[in-house]
């Protein structure tokens, strides 16, 4: 293929022969290789499909060729020009877009369809004009218009994938990626997704590249390159790779293009007849019924499973599928309706029965972080086989499942394939009477999938195990004994495929299961898909695609989503904002420093008038409270070890004539020291009560006051004359908060799109990392500042701690703190990748060192070494500083300009770190 | 079944350990909080008088005024400043000193002349800790030396009671002692919560509980067996801290059996992780989650009675606080560390800790199945 010199390519996609050009492009995670030497040419301007079963490689070339993912050896050129350059990726990211996998993956499920494509219209840059004609255009085109406003959480999975289209569309790209579009979509959404993908071509032509796993939408591409394990086996068009092997079909012929070995002693599956000899009843289920709110999930689904039947559940994600198999394991309490097993009706607590089921979720939930022995040995544990038997029952799993080899091996580290298998013998560990397999073969290649049945039948006509078992997929619905057709929580059919095909007069189960979703649909709408819209003349692509730095828009595109994502959480704001008012209202009251009331007692070994008037001088302290007097040496000690008395006073033998004496005479006081600041706190309080009452007894003796002391002192309590507690705690308690609930609420924003997958969306479209970063702070430094005022009309009102200072130098300070403390939790959210690790590393080290190292308590000048270092370089001393300052030393700005600038200091390095480590490619 | 029960907790709980020890960054996370964090965040928390910034205004500049300034020295004060009465204000508006002292012209010679002059004290009292205890140690230092210099030159008035105070249990009032094993409680609950509650909403994100719920497993035996998986990791880590940090690198003589106080942060770790899954079960996703935390934790850390004596906070924070195991732990361990307390002591506090574990684990069981369907959605 002799292409044009890319540069003179760049204007129009037609030019150029191939769309993306791969040369010698390898790619590993870890130790696994998913793209090995990879060669290979992609024409432009036509239908391209990737074909292969999941993992191998697929998804990681799509990712590539969309610069979501980071080259790691090799070159790729998109579109005339060197993907792996961040200037050209960032210059041609407006006409690239990327579907990722999974069903609504780069969608954000709280926001609704229009305010969904809207966001993708503003990270583009579309101006709001443009916008409103461009998403009134794509909606309408999609069918999806009568549904603007419904969360994209609540729609179907054909729905979903046909609004992130729109989100892919609302741009108008030259190439458009689709990973696997169709995975998991009802079979009338396949057909209307393919049909506006065909119409939206005929409109422009632009090229599409597809991964796809069902071979029969592959039939219609233009042209296909087939992949195994991280190679190419064979490319061109479909008419061409089926002559190549020799087959008629694409399924048969990509079987045949595998190597040898892989291909194994592959042969068409043979299903033994389903004879119902006993007339048992595994499964009865009548008018099951299940409603989430005013959602209804499942619809009054009634059927009856015989023991040893295969029945197969067919539908679209969301169909209510799995919501169905959850009530009849007891897992979901069913609406309405009843359901039994066995004969029995379903309890949850009903441990014998299940012991007789096996279940097999669609996540396949194994533990990862175990090894294959150690999940089967663990589930035969939690199942009771007798020990001795267990390791027997081991081996003997992994035999009959051919997973000998992979026996040590960690369960995250299996291929799909192999973990699936795994999966089931999990599921089968205690022999059970009936299976429930829900979707167990998504995501698992046609020849896995094959092998997975071979033991299914098995099981079933050998073993006389029923199976119920969930799929997508229409030719293994054909395997089943008997299907039902389920969509929108509805059985549409029950019945043998056969009788359902012939019935329906359609040509195979997947028509015939379209014909039924037609009828059920019936009148609803037409699929929604107006005639060719007409062709609108498009603002010169050049100064769209003219691509700055720094776009308000786009920040304001983020900005605007993650407002709405914390509206649409109530329950999280009122969290933050409540938050704070409640701890404000304990740690305001409860830190107090003020001592009242310490617990004391007396071992009066005089008992003289002199020694009760003592005892009484203390008693009568508000910063003491009397208890029985002690009796003895021993009750001293059994006391005070206790907690019962925290200071003891003995009074000596002869303490009173001794003191008419004039003789010197000698009082103990003995102090539980265990809390130290509390115990200097008392000692404290008992030599300003003793003096006192010194000086009182020289007024009353001599009528005049002593001169104990040559000197006096007067002190004075500056800012807080009173010297309360709260005075000095309530300005410190702001900051705490302020850090506290940001920080936390922050830290999850980056860090959670890392782990749902939306984080893509920063990867493939223009917007950069600082409109990322700053439009994802703004919401949460409202939220902040929200509290802020909060806090200061509380301190204000309820603990009548006024700002004596300036306010608004309190308000200006206030907000560069939310805004570093906002930029603190984004700085862990981006290294992090776990929300757990987020979690826990923000909780550490905010708390801590905020409470300890930040003036508080002690000054941070009184501190030494490592805390006296952490405590300056942490923001919230300043922020402290600040607050004291002007709520009670009344300052403002030019006494404090000096700590305001260090709060400011920290903006950049926080942004600048969180910059540093949040990556703008995928690894 | 019930002997199936113990059977399942224990190997749910090695499943639990394994879960753990594979997650590495959270292993490092935990070893660095007990070992540094430690180390660091007590040495930070010595509560008696440290290094108070203080300054003097000198006005007579005699022998009797620089002795006065000459007897302030570390740890418990900084090296006094010399400054002049303009810079007061601004010294102390800046937070630059904790306290100012101004002594008057002519002082010794007032003193000498027994005219008793005046010493003026400046504290800045947002700084209550310090301005406290420092305004007590201040006035004695002070006398102190007057009474010492005047000795030379009159003889004064002995005192007809003397005071002699001593201080049990810690007798240097070394704050390191208490803040350290504050410390460890402050990592014990904090860790706790979030490993079980998040163990439980990421099982539940993943889809792994169901699993387990399918199987002839109870919820009694899932929120069990994480009771005792992440309390027993985070008991040794406690018992590690309290071996290398505490007693190795502070030296802090331990009173009481440290056996006992071992089983004290057994029964706080059952309440704490149970406190956990609770929080696990209410919360919906890990946002809100973090945020309870939050909530829960620091009241729970703060006014436990560890950070200010509890008789000091209003009533009604005194008897709300009753419900969290730390009120309760800090409770037992002056007991048994430092007043050396046995179990008749302390029995107490054991009882309280359990039955508040047991009432939040009751809830949590409650609660589980209903958390488990909520998140269908």
């Amino acid at each position: 293929m002799a292409g044009k010199p890319a540069d003179s390519g760049e204007q129009m996609t037609a030019e150029y022969s191939a769309i993306a050009r791969f040369e010698q492009v390898s790619h590993h995670y870890g130790d696994t290789r998913a793209l090995d030497e990879i060669t290979l040419d992609i024409p432009a301007g036509c239908m391209a499909g990737l074909i292969g079963p999941d993992g191998v490689g697929k998804s990681t070339l799509l990712g590539l060729v969309a610069g979501a993912t980071k080259i790691q050896s090799g070159t790729i050129s998109v579109l005339g020009g060197n993907i792996g350059d961040s200037g050209f990726r960032r210059s041609v990211s407006p006409r690239i877009a990327y579907m990722p996998q999974g069903l609504g993956k780069n969608l954000y499920l709280t926001l609704t369809v229009h305010e969904n494509v809207d966001f993708f219209g503003r990270l583009f840059g579309l101006p709001a004009n443009k916008r409103r004609t461009q998403i009134e255009e794509v909606l309408e085109s999609t069918g999806l218009l009568p549904f603007s406003n419904r969360p994209a959480g609540k729609l179907s999975g054909g729905m979903k994938q046909k609004l992130g289209l729109c989100c892919s569309l609302i741009h108008e790209p030259d190439l458009l990626i689709l990973d696997e579009p169709t995975t998991g979509v009802d079979p009338l959404s396949r057909q209307q997704f393919w049909e506006l993908i065909a119409r939206i071509r005929n409109r422009k032509a632009i090229s599409v590249i597809v991964a796809t796993a069902y071979m029969q939408e592959a039939e219609r591409f233009d042209w296909l390159a087939a992949m195994d394990s991280g190679h190419i086996l064979s490319q061109g068009t479909p008419g061409e790779l089926r002559k190549r092997a020799g087959k008629d079909n694409l399924e048969d012929a990509f079987i045949e293009l595998l190597p040898t070995e892989k291909r194994g002693d592959h042969s068409s599956l043979v299903i033994p007849p389903y004879t119902r000899e006993q007339k048992t009843t595994a499964i009865e289920a009548d008018g099951l019924t299940k409603r989430f709110g005013d959602f209804t999930a499942v619809d009054h689904v009634s059927f009856s499973i015989g023991q040893g039947e295969i029945f197969g559940f067919l539908g679209s994600n969301g169909c209510g599928k799995t919501t169905t198999m959850k009530m009849l394991t007891g897992l979901l309490p069913s609406s309405e309706g009843s359901a039994t097993l066995f004969g029995r009706r379903i309890d949850a607590f009903d441990l014998a029965t299940r012991k007789r089921v096996g279940y097999m979720s669609q996540s396949f939930s194994l533990y990862g972080e175990l090894t294959v022995e150690q999940n089967l040995t663990m589930h035969a544990r939690l199942f009771h086989l007798p020990e001795e038997h267990i390791a027997s029952r081991v081996d003997e799993l992994t035999e009959r499942f051919s997973l000998k080899p992979y026996k040590t091996k960690l369960a995250t580290d299996l291929p799909m394939g192999i973990r699936q298998r795994l999966s089931l013998a999990v599921a089968v560990v205690h022999d059970p009477e009936l299976l429930i397999l829900d979707e167990p073969t998504s995501g698992v290649d046609p020849l896995a999938r094959d092998r997975f049945w071979e033991i299914l039948i098995d099981l079933s006509r050998n073993q006389g195990v029923t199976i119920f078992i969930s799929t997508h997929f229409m030719n293994e619905g054909e395997r089943c004994d008997r299907i039902s057709l389920m969509h929108a929580g509805k059985v549409l059919a029950i019945g043998a495929p056969d009788e359902l095909v012939h019935s329906s007069k359609a040509a195979n189960l997947e028509d015939a299961f379209i014909g039924y979703l037609r009828q059920a649909a019936g009148e609803e709408h037409t699929d929604g898909i107006s005639a060719t819209p007409s062709e609108k003349p498009s603002v010169s692509p050049q100064a769209e695609r003219k691509n700055i730095i720094f776009s308000p828009r786009r920040m304001y595109g983020y900005m605007y989503r993650e407002s709405l994502e914390i509206i649409r959480d109530p329950v999280r704001l009122a969290f933050a904002l409540l938050g704070s008012v409640i701890l404000m209202l304990i740690l305001g009251y409860g830190i107090t420093f003020d001592i009242k009331d310490t617990p004391f007692a007396v071992l009066d070994r005089d008992n003289s008038p002199e020694s009760r008037d003592y005892i009484a001088s203390m008693g009568s302290s508000v910063y003491f409270t009397e208890h029985p007097p002690l009796v003895s040496a021993d009750d001293i000690e059994r006391r005070l070890q206790n907690g019962e008395l925290q200071a003891v006073f003995e009074i000596p033998p002869d303490f009173g004539k001794d003191l008419k004496r004039g003789r010197n005479t000698e009082i103990m006081a003995l102090i539980d020291g265990s809390m130290p600041f509390h115990g200097e706190t008392i000692r404290g309080y008992i030599y300003g009560l003793h003096s006192h009452y010194l000086s009182d007894l020289a007024v009353r003796t001599y009528g005049d006051k002593p001169t104990f002391a040559p000197v006096s002192l007067k002190v004075r309590y500056r800012y807080n004359q009173d010297f309360e507690s709260l005075t000095a705690m309530v300005p410190a308690v702001i900051p705490l908060l302020l850090i506290f609930i940001p920080a936390i609420l922050m830290a999850l924003g980056v860090v959670r799109e890392k782990e749902l997958g939306s984080i893509t969306n920063l990867y493939v479209t223009p917007v950069t990392r600082l409109e990322f970063l700053i439009g994802k702070q703004i919401p949460y430094i409202a939220i902040g500042m929200i509290s802020f005022f909060t806090l200061v009309v509380l301190s204000v009102t309820v603990f009548d701690v006024p700002v004596r200072g300036s306010f608004a130098t309190l308000t200006f300070s206030a907000l560069l703190y939310v805004i570093v403390t906002t930029g603190f939790g984004l700085l862990m959210s981006s290294f992090t990748r776990t929300q757990l690790a987020a979690l826990a590393v923000t909780a550490f080290a905010t708390l801590i060192p905020a409470v300890r190292f930040c003036g508080l308590t002690d000054p941070v000048s009184s501190l030494d070494g490592a805390s006296a270092f952490l405590g300056n370089i942490y923001p919230t001393t300043y922020f402290l500083y600040i607050s004291r300052g002007c709520f009670t030393k009344e300052l403002g700005m030019g006494d404090l300009y000096g700590y305001i600038a260090a709060l400011c200091a920290f903006i950049p390095v926080f942004t600048g770190l969180s910059l540093i480590l949040l990556k703008k490619q995928g690894e | 079944m019930k002997r199936h029960t113990a059977r399942n907790i224990w190997h749910l709980g090695i499943k639990e350990l394994r879960s753990l020890w594979s997650d590495k960054i959270m292993l490092g996370l935990i070893l660095f909080m007990f070992t540094v964090g430690i180390y660091v965040a007590a040495g930070a928390q010595s509560r008696e008088l440290h290094n108070a910034p203080i300054a003097f205004v000198d006005n007579d500049r005699s022998p009797l005024s620089e002795r006065i300034i000459d007897a302030f020295y570390p740890p418990h004060f900084k090296h006094p400043e010399h400054i002049s009465q303009q810079e007061i204000d601004p010294g102390m508006d800046e937070g630059l000193y904790t306290f100012v002292l101004v002594i008057p012209p002519e002082f010794q010679h007032d003193v000498l002349a027994g005219k008793l002059p005046e010493i003026q004290v400046n504290v800045d009292a947002t700084r209550m800790t310090q301005a406290f205890i420092g305004s007590s140690y201040i006035s004695s230092i002070i006398n102190g030396e007057v009474l010492e210099f005047v000795r030379g030159y009159r003889t004064s008035t002995p005192l007809p009671i003397d005071l002699a105070v001593k201080v049990r249990f810690n007798p240097n009032l070394n704050g390191i002692w208490f803040g350290s094993v504050m410390e460890i409680m402050t990592n014990i609950t904090i860790l706790s919560i979030i490993l079980t509650g998040a163990a439980l909403i990421r099982e539940r994100e993943r889809g792994t509980i169901e699993h387990l719920l399918v199987m002839p497993l109870t919820p009694l035996e899932i929120m069990g067996a994480k009771v005792w998986a992440n309390g027993i990791v985070v008991l040794a880590s406690a018992m590690l801290s309290l071996f290398l940090v505490v007693k190795g690198l502070f030296q802090v003589p331990i009173a009481g059996s440290i056996t006992l106080f071992m089983i004290g942060a057994m029964l706080h770790l059952f309440s704490t992780t149970s406190i956990g899954i609770f929080l696990g079960t209410i919360a919906r996703s890990m946002p809100q989650f973090g945020l309870l935390i939050i909530l829960v934790i620091l009241p729970m850390q703060l006014l436990s009675g560890g950070v200010t004596p509890r008789e000091s906070m209003p009533e009604i924070v005194q008897n709300i606080m009753l419900i969290s195991p730390t009120t309760h732990f800090v409770n037992f361990s002056k007991a048994i560390m430092y007043r050396g307390a046995g179990i008749g002591v302390v029995w107490k506090q054991f009882a309280v800790i359990s039955l508040i574990g047991t009432v939040f684990f009751l809830i949590a069981l409650t609660r589980f199945r209903k958390t488990v369907a909520q998140t269908q959605l």
